[in-house]
C-alpha cells in the first residue's frame, strides 16, 4: 500500500489547517453559506435533509486496518456508530457537526486520510478495481496509476472549479469491476509492444443523461498520459456548458460536438501541453509502484474444508479465485437481508479491520458495490475467516446476487432525492430473503437511484429502479438491461412506474418470466438481451 | 479596484478594452477577457499587453483559471489581473494559474489572503508559477 511521504503529509496537513480557518469564519459570520459551500464541498461537508453529512477519501478504495479503525473511532466519536460506504469507494457520515469537522479532519491525518475533492465541481476520489493486485486477469496492477492520478488532482489549480464534477476510474483487466466507460474519464491500462499505457475512454456517465464513454485514444504512453489528461480537462473546463447545470458534464460537451472533434482538439491542445513539463519522469511511477509490491505470500495451496453447508455456500459465492496459489479474494456483503445497502456499525468496521491485520496482509478494499474486500486471504484461513465474520453478522452469501442491492441514500438523508431508495431495497431483499431461490436466480444486478441523479446507479442495473416524484407521491421506474462490466449498456425503461410494493411486485414478476424462460446458464441480463421486453412487459403490466 | 497586486512594475491606468474592440483597432495595451472570450485570440499580440484583466462574474466559472494559464504558458508577461466575483479562497489557485493582481468585487480581508497564499509550502503539479512539483522535489 502507498505510505505518505513528507511531502504527502505536510499537504493533507495544511489542508487540516485551512479548512479549520474556512470553518472559523464561517461560523464567526465572516462568510455566507453561499461562499462557504463551494469550499466544504471540495472538503466533502454536504448539508443535507437533517445535519452535516462528511464523506471521506478512501482513494481507490484501498486500505489498511489502522485506516479502517480510524473510521470507526469517526463513527463512534462524532457520529451515531456507523458509517456508510459509497459507490465511490468512499465513506459518509450522515450525522456530523460543523464543529467537530476540522477535528475529524485532523485525526483522519493522523493514518494518511483526507476528505479531499469528495465533492465539489473538481476531480473526485479515483476509482479502480477492488481486486487490483489479487485478480489473476490484470495486466498490471492499477492502484499506482490511481495513486499518480491522485497526487496529480489533488488541489488542481486549473480544474478546481471545473463546469460539474469529474470522476475517472483505472482498471488494468478485461473483466471491468469498476464500471469504467460510465466515467467522465475511464482508463484501461494495457500493454502494447511492450510498453504500459493507457486506453483513454472520456465522456460516460449516468445521472439524467446515461451515456457510454467513446475511446478517444487507443494508447496513451505512461509519461504522456498527465499531459494527455491536462487536455482532456482543459478541453472541457473551457468548452463545457455552464448554462444548466444537468448539462454541463462532459458528457453533454463530447456528445454535442461529438467524439471526433473532442478528439481533434485534445490532440491539438496536447500537443502544446506536452511541451510544458508536467509529465513526471516514469521513476515516480516506478517509485509509487514499489508500495504496492505483491505481499511475502507464504500459503501452502490447499483446499478449505467444506464440511459446514453455510460456510461452502459462502465460499461459492463470496470468495474469488486469486492470482496467487494458496489464496483467495474474500468479498465481505454489506447488504444483510432487510439492511441498509453499504452500511456498517463502528464495531463490524473494527472486526473488518482486525481480519485484514491477521488475515490479509492488513489490506482491504471498498467496492463501487458497497461491499468490502479482504484481497489476499489463505485458503487455510477462510474457515476462520468465515466464522468471524458469522459472528459479526457480516457473512451474508449473496454477492452479485439480487439482495446485494446499490442504492442511494435517497429521500432518508438526501436533499436532491424525490423518493426513497432504503425502503424499497429492503423490501426487495426480504421477498427474495431465501437464499436458495437467490442462488437460483443466480447474478441479477440490482440498482435502486431515488433521483435522476442515479448515484444510485440504476441505469448499469441489470435491473435497475428510478425513484420519482409523481404530484407528490413516490413513484418507481423500472429499467431492465443494464451492465456497469465489460459489456457495458444502459438500461431501458420498461413502462409505466409502480408504489412502492407494486415495483417489488413487478421484480418479482420479472424474475420468474427469467427462470421460465433462460437457457442453459444465462443470467437474466443474458436471457432479458436475447428474448427481449416483450415477455416481461406482458407478465408484468398484462 | 485592484486590492492585491503581487507585481514591482507601475500599476497601468489604461482602461481596457473588450476582446473584441482590441481585435478591431488594437492599439490599446489592456484588454478584458470575458469568459466566453478565446484567450488564444490574444497570442499574436502579448508583447505590447501591458494589462489583462479576466472576468470572474461568478467565482464558480472557473473558464479563467484556464485562460490565465493560456496566456502565461504562450509567454505573456505583463500584468494578468482576476476581477469579480474573487474570494479568498480561490486567490491561491488563481496565483498559481499566473494571475498576479486581484480586484475582487467585495473587498477581502488582507490577512485571511495572506494566510490563504501562505497556507501550502509545496504543489503536486506544475502551473503557470514558479512552484516546484512536488514529484520534481522527490526525483531532482
Amino acid at each position: 500500500m502507498y505510505k505518505y511521504d513528507n511531502y504527502d503529509q505536510a499537504m493533507v496537513d495544511a489542508r487540516v489547517a485551512e479548512f479549520r480557518d474556512q470553518i472559523t469564519r464561517r461560523i464567526a459570520g465572516d462568510m455566507t453559506e453561499d461562499q462557504f459551500k463551494p469550499l466544504r464541498l471540495m472538503n466533502g461537508l454536504y448539508l443535507q435533509l437533517h445535519a452535516y453529512m462528511l464523506r471521506v477519501a478512501i482513494p481507490y478504495g484501498t486500505l489498511d486496518s489502522r485506516q479502517m479503525r480510524m473510521l470507526a473511532h469517526i463513527a463512534r466519536k462524532y457520529d451515531r456508530d456507523y458509517g456508510h460506504f459509497t459507490t465511490r469507494q468512499n465513506i459518509q457520515y450522515n450525522w456530523i457537526k460543523l464543529e467537530d469537522c476540522a477535528d475529524i479532519l485532523e485525526e483522519l491525518a493522523t493514518v494518511e486520510m483526507h476528505a479531499i475533492q469528495t465533492s465539489g465541481n473538481c476531480i473526485r476520489n479515483i476509482s479502480s478495481d477492488q481486486y487490483a493486485g489479487a485478480a489473476a486477469d490484470e495486466v498490471t496492477d492499477p492502484r499506482p496509476w490511481a495513486e499518480l492520478l491522485r497526487q496529480w488532482s489533488t488541489f488542481h489549480p486549473e480544474f478546481s472549479y471545473l463546469p460539474r464534477k469529474f470522476k475517472i476510474a483505472v482498471i488494468a483487466a478485461s473483466e471491468d469491476r469498476a464500471a469504467m466507460r460510465l466515467h467522465d474519464i475511464g482508463l484501461e491500462l494495457i500493454r502494447q509492444d511492450g510498453a504500459l499505457g493507457a486506453r483513454v475512454f472520456v465522456g460516460g456517465g449516468m445521472g439524467r443523461t446515461p451515456m457510454i464513454a467513446p475511446e478517444i485514444n487507443p494508447f496513451v504512453k505512461a509519461d504522456d498520459l498527465l499531459s494527455y489528461l491536462e487536455a482532456c480537462l482543459r478541453v472541457y473546463n473551457r468548452y463545457g456548458r455552464r448554462d444548466n447545470m444537468y448539462k454541463a458534464r462532459i458528457k453533454i460537451l463530447i456528445h454535442e460536438i461529438g467524439a471526433d472533434e473532442y478528439r481533434r482538439q485534445v490532440a491539438a491542445e496536447f500537443a502544446h501541453v506536452k511541451t510544458l513539463g508536467i509529465d513526471p519522469p516514469l521513476a515516480e511511477l516506478e517509485r509509487i509502484t514499489a508500495f504496492f509490491a505483491a505481499p511475502a505470500y507464504d500459503a501452502p495451496d490447499v483446499e478449505p474444508d467444506r464440511n459446514d453447508p453455510d460456510f461452502a455456500v459462502w465460499l461459492d459465492q463470496n470468495v474469488k479465485p486469486h492470482k496467487q496459489a494458496g489464496y483467495a479474494i474474500v468479498n465481505i456483503s454489506l447488504k444483510p437481508i432487510g439492511g441498509i445497502p453499504g452500511d456498517a456499525t463502528s464495531q463490524q468496521i473494527d472486526v473488518m479491520a482486525d481480519l485484514a491485520e491477521k488475515y490479509s496482509f492488513d489490506e482491504l478494499r471498498v467496492t463501487h458495490a458497497q461491499n468490502i474486500v479482504l484481497p489476499y486471504v489463505a485458503k487455510r484461513d477462510l474457515y476462520a475467516v468465515w466464522q468471524a465474520l458469522r459472528d459479526a453478522e457480516l457473512a451474508d452469501a449473496n454477492l452479485d446476487l439480487i439482495s446485494d442491492i446499490i442504492a442511494c441514500p435517497g429521500l432518508d438523508y438526501c436533499s436532491l432525492a424525490n423518493a426513497r431508495s432504503i425502503p424499497v431495497a429492503q423490501k426487495i431483499a426480504t421477498r427474495f430473503a431465501d437464499m436458495d431461490r437467490q442462488r437460483d436466480l443466480g447474478e441479477l444486478k440490482l440498482k435502486i437511484s431515488g433521483c435522476i441523479n442515479a448515484c444510485g446507479h440504476h441505469h448499469a442495473g441489470h435491473i435497475g429502479i428510478l425513484g420519482v416524484d409523481k404530484k407528490g407521491v413516490e413513484n418507481y421506474q423500472l429499467t431492465f438491461g443494464g451492465s456497469g462490466a465489460e459489456d457495458v449498456s444502459i438500461g431501458k425503461i420498461i413502462g409505466p412506474g409502480f408504489d412502492e410494493d407494486g415495483v417489488v411486485d413487478a421484480v418479482e414478476k420479472a424474475t420468474e418470466v427469467y427462470k421460465a424462460l433462460r437457457q442453459g446458464d444465462e443470467r437474466f441480463l443474458d436471457t432479458y438481451r436475447r428474448v427481449g421486453l416483450a415477455p416481461f412487459k406482458e407478465a408484468i403490466y398484462g | 479596484m485592484v486590492e492585491f497586486r503581487y507585481r514591482a512594475d507601475e500599476v497601468t491606468e489604461q482602461p481596457s478594452v473588450t476582446l473584441d474592440a482590441f481585435l478591431d483597432q488594437s492599439n490599446a495595451t489592456a484588454v478584458r477577457l470575458e469568459p466566453d472570450d478565446d484567450a488564444r485570440a490574444l497570442i499574436p499580440f502579448l508583447d505590447r499587453l501591458t494589462l489583462i484583466e479576466v472576468a470572474f462574474p461568478k467565482y464558480r466559472d472557473g473558464r479563467g483559471y484556464s485562460a490565465a494559464r493560456i496566456l502565461r504558458e504562450a509567454g505573456y508577461q505583463g500584468e494578468l489581473r482576476a476581477q469579480g466575483d474573487v474570494l479568498v479562497d480561490q486567490i491561491a489557485f488563481m496565483r498559481r494559474c499566473g494571475f498576479d493582481s486581484f480586484a475582487p468585487e467585495s473587498s477581502l480581508n488582507p490577512d485571511a489572503v495572506a494566510r490563504a497564499l501562505d497556507n501550502y509550502d509545496h504543489a503536486y503539479q506544475g502551473a503557470a508559477d514558479s512552484v516546484v512539483p512536488i514529484w520534481k522535489l522527490r526525483h531532482g
